[in-house]
């Protein structure tokens, strides 16, 4: 294995941990607008606190699709084609939810509640079915020796990768739920900490049932033992310094250490596949290596070059923004109650 | 039903479909943006809110072209696998560069252009316009970078069945991708012009308008962008075209429908009807000498019909395929982008010219405004015939010389898979599709925001200032 080859395994890594630290939020915010939000204003500011940057977070997802595209053509090429109709669905929330904020803006007040529906579901639909797919890839796919996939139902769904899809989408709701609570006031901000305390517990359930079927349906802690499990242990010890933070109100903390976990999910899928890119689940001499799917070296060299002069100024402008829209968003009931305080 | 089939057909669906809102949005981003300069420069307010109003139909567009794009990206894996295994070294790298460099830098700047009307300078806010027009240029420059390989690859080698990157600067130099940016952009400022300047032909066409100065000027200045984009399409077109002759012979005699070498000087069929399998011609109007003209720059010269184009493609990569592209498609589509470009161009010359000061007889006669109006659906036209040229003219190839279509498909991707996003895609691009042309005549019959401060999209203001990172912000 090259240098090259493994900085790139980590960029892929590193840019669907982004993508899922900033959209997942997002998605976490797009459910709210069906679950916490209780009136027309609430829903306003609900979508207002990520108007800005929602579609800035998804093009971390593009980006990791294109870089995945560039430095490892074979795991692109097999991932994409043998999770078709997974994908599919992921672009059809992806686009009905897209269109929602522009949309629901612009049209008549009485059908609103169309764009409110398409924003709420898409943004369910998107961690939700990633969620499947992922713990479904971690488990070894039926593959032939060209990387292609020939899986059936239950390689897609099964009791794991059923887990872990609702795992994911919990993560993303209260993540979004830890960004509404920064970002907002009175009565959304109180809301989102009943939300949150109600859920944190059931999220330890899902995180229990994730660690017992992981180690039953696949082999990374035969591979990787001390990786595994102290990432698992990472992702638990997060859970609950962000449960503690709703707690104590300090919204601040709770939203990173949700945010990080989402981050941690990543890392602890990433090296439990090393140094495999797709599992194998009928003949280990299939799986998709780091050293057999990579572009050439001198793609590679170029894409580094392209990344590392240009990734920094994106971080930068993209930092700004949040910098210049720090301020926390409010509706017309909350400025009432701050002005009798 | 075949997967190859079905895959193609969807995309060229989704491609059609997007396509629609990529020259619609750098179109129309571009006009908006020189309209808030404008108003920057003048301090004249019916530049203001001649920014917002079609800002915010630019915004309509540049939703359905954003969520529409992810498809483009995605489908190379999804339905063209193989392709992508054979392709990902090269194809790969300007899609990664064109979202780290375009993608990101264009949905960010939008996103401070729409909420920070009251929050920065005017001319800070006009220069996140300029930042969101100059990435959406940068992204469809990476993207035709990656397009224009499959016309003409440059930089690569074969090595272990799939074509290798060998010189980055090359794939970039290549002489197609700039002719075909300088082509598409051009369009797309065209089409931006042509719709602002369409749209408000139609409301000035209403007696008891209110609004006529402001849909005047903005009418005016679509013709000019349209003016500076069509004479753009029409010297890119033509560079593209003397490329064509050498690089593709093939797909220029099917464009201009010539099954035999033409005589010389060679006669221009405005129009013809082909046998499709034959390619026998069996009616056509000719104008002599226009298509030695055309190609040469002179009165002589003869061109390579689709026969001897096919004996050399057979000499070169085998003769047990023939080469020959779906004639009448590429022959119609060519003429009538070629046909409509020229129209557009006539009509911004003459739109002008009797929209000027001293005679405004554009404004007081119906039928002309009426002919504006309805040249705002051209562009869509001509774009998507300019595309069909391109892609079908390419066949049977992939990647032109080493690649072929059926090589491409996803062999693993089933029937009813393909049937099922097929027929998805279909349901969810015609919803689009009408709620996109119901909000945007919403807008247009709602009409400029009155002449008041009140900016429309300010965000929901605080009135409480709150500091995120203050810590005494959530006690």
């Amino acid at each position: 294995m090259t240098t090259l080859q493994l900085v790139w395994f980590i960029i892929i890594g590193v840019l669907f941990a982004g993508f899922f630290f900033l959209e997942g939020f997002d998605y976490g915010v797009g459910m709210s607008i069906l679950t916490l939000a209780k009136d027309e204003d609430e829903r306003d500011q609900v979508v207002a606190s990520i108007g800005p940057v929602w579609d800035g977070n998804e093009v971390w997802l593009i980006t990791a699709g294109g870089a995945m595209f560039a430095s490892f053509p074979y795991w692109y090429s097999a991932l994409f084609s043998g999770y078709y109709l997974v994908l599919f669905l992921i672009l059809f929330g992806l686009i009905i939810r897209g269109v929602s904020f522009e949309f629901r803006g612009r049209t008549d007040p009485s059908k609103k509640w169309i764009w409110d529906w398409t924003l709420g579901i898409g943004s369910f639909i998107v961690p939700f079915t990633f969620g499947i797919m992922f713990i479904s890839m971690i488990q070894g796919m039926p593959m032939d020796s060209h990387g292609n996939v020939w899986a059936g139902f239950t390689d897609y769904i099964n009791l794991f990768s059923v887990v872990g899809g609702v795992a994911l989408t919990l993560l993303a709701y209260l993540h979004g739920l830890n960004y509404i609570g920064l970002k907002t006031e009175w009565p959304l901000r109180d809301r989102v900490k009943k939300y949150a305390e109600v859920l944190y517990p059931v999220l330890y359930v899902g995180l229990v049932a994730f660690a017992v079927l992981m180690y039953f349906k696949t082999d990374f802690f035969q591979n990787h033992f001390v990786g595994t499990l102290s990432l698992l242990a990472v992702i638990v010890l997060l859970t609950v310094i962000a449960h503690i933070a709703v707690i104590k109100n300090n919204e601040g903390i709770a939203f990173t250490t949700s945010g990080l976990t989402l981050v941690s999910l990543v890392a602890l899928l990433f090296q439990g596949l090393f140094p495999r890119l797709m599992i194998s689940s009928n003949n280990s001499k299939f799986d998709l290596l780091i050293t057999n799917a990579s572009s050439s070296p001198y793609t590679l060299k170029v894409m580094t070059i392209v990344v590392c002069t240009f990734l920094p100024i994106v971080l930068l402008y993209i930092g700004w923004t949040y910098y210049i829209f720090r301020k926390r968003v409010t509706g017309k009931k909350s400025k009432v109650k701050t002005s009798n305080n | 039903m075949d997967i190859l089939s079905l895959a193609r057909f969807q995309f060229g669906m989704t491609t059609i479909f997007h396509f629609f809102f990529v020259p619609f949005s750098i179109g129309t981003g571009l006009v908006v943006a020189i309209m808030e300069t404008m108003w920057v420069r003048t301090k004249d307010k019916t530049y203001l809110r001649m920014t917002k109003f079609w800002g915010n139909i630019f915004l309509l567009s540049f939703a359905v072209g954003v969520v529409t794009g992810i498809i483009q990206e995605f489908q190379f894996g999804m339905n063209w696998s193989d392709y992508s295994r054979f392709m990902g070294d090269i194809f790969g790298a300007p899609l990664a560069i064109e979202a780290l460099l375009a993608f990101f830098m264009e949905s960010t700047f939008l996103g401070l252009w729409m909420f920070t009307w009251k929050m920065v300078k005017p001319w800070l806010h006009a220069t996140f316009m300029w930042l969101v027009t100059i990435a959406s240029m940068l992204s469809a420059f990476w993207i035709i970078t990656a397009n224009a390989f499959m016309q003409h690859p440059t930089g690569y080698a074969l090595k272990g069945g799939r074509a290798v990157m060998t010189s980055f600067p090359k794939l970039i130099a290549n002489t197609q991708a700039w002719y075909e940016f300088g082509h598409t952009i051009a369009g797309a400022i065209c089409m931006g012009g042509f719709l602002i300047a369409g749209m408000s032909a139609f409301k000035l066409l209403n007696k008891k308008l209110k609004e006529k100065n402001f849909f005047k000027r903005s009418l005016k200045l679509g013709l000019v962008v349209g003016l500076v984009g069509s004479i753009g399409v029409f010297v890119a077109g033509d560079l593209q075209m003397q490329a064509l002759i050498e690089d593709q012979p093939m797909k220029f005699a099917a464009t201009e429908g010539e099954k035999k070498d033409t005589a010389d000087p060679a006669p221009w069929k405005v129009i013809s009807f082909m046998d499709p399998k034959t390619h026998e011609d069996k009616f056509d109007i000719q104008i002599p000498y226009m298509l030695s003209l055309l190609s040469y720059h002179k009165p002589s010269g003869s061109i390579q019909g689709m026969d001897s184009a096919n004996k050399n493609l057979q000499a070169k990569y085998g003769d047990e395929n023939n080469y020959y592209p779906p004639v009448n498609t590429l022959f119609w589509s060519f003429h009538i982008m070629a046909i409509f470009g020229m129209a557009m161009l006539g009509i911004s010359v003459l739109g002008l010219f009797f929209a000027r000061k001293k005679s405004q007889l554009l404004f007081r006669q119906k039928w002309m405004l009426w002919i504006v109006g309805l040249f705002t659906f051209v562009p869509f036209i001509t774009n998507t015939c300019g595309w069909l040229v391109t892609e079908l003219g390419r066949y049977p190839w992939t990647v032109y010389g080493l690649f072929t279509i059926k090589d491409s498909v996803s062999p693993n991707v089933s029937v009813g898979s393909l049937l099922t996003s097929n027929i998805v895609y279909f349901c969810l691009f015609s919803f689009l599709a009408i709620v996109m042309v119901a909000l945007v005549v919403k807008e247009l019959k709602k009409g400029p925001e009155s002449d008041d401060d009140e900016m429309i999209n300010a965000p929901l203001s605080s009135e409480v200032e709150v500091d995120p990172f203050n810590k005494e912000a959530f006690e």
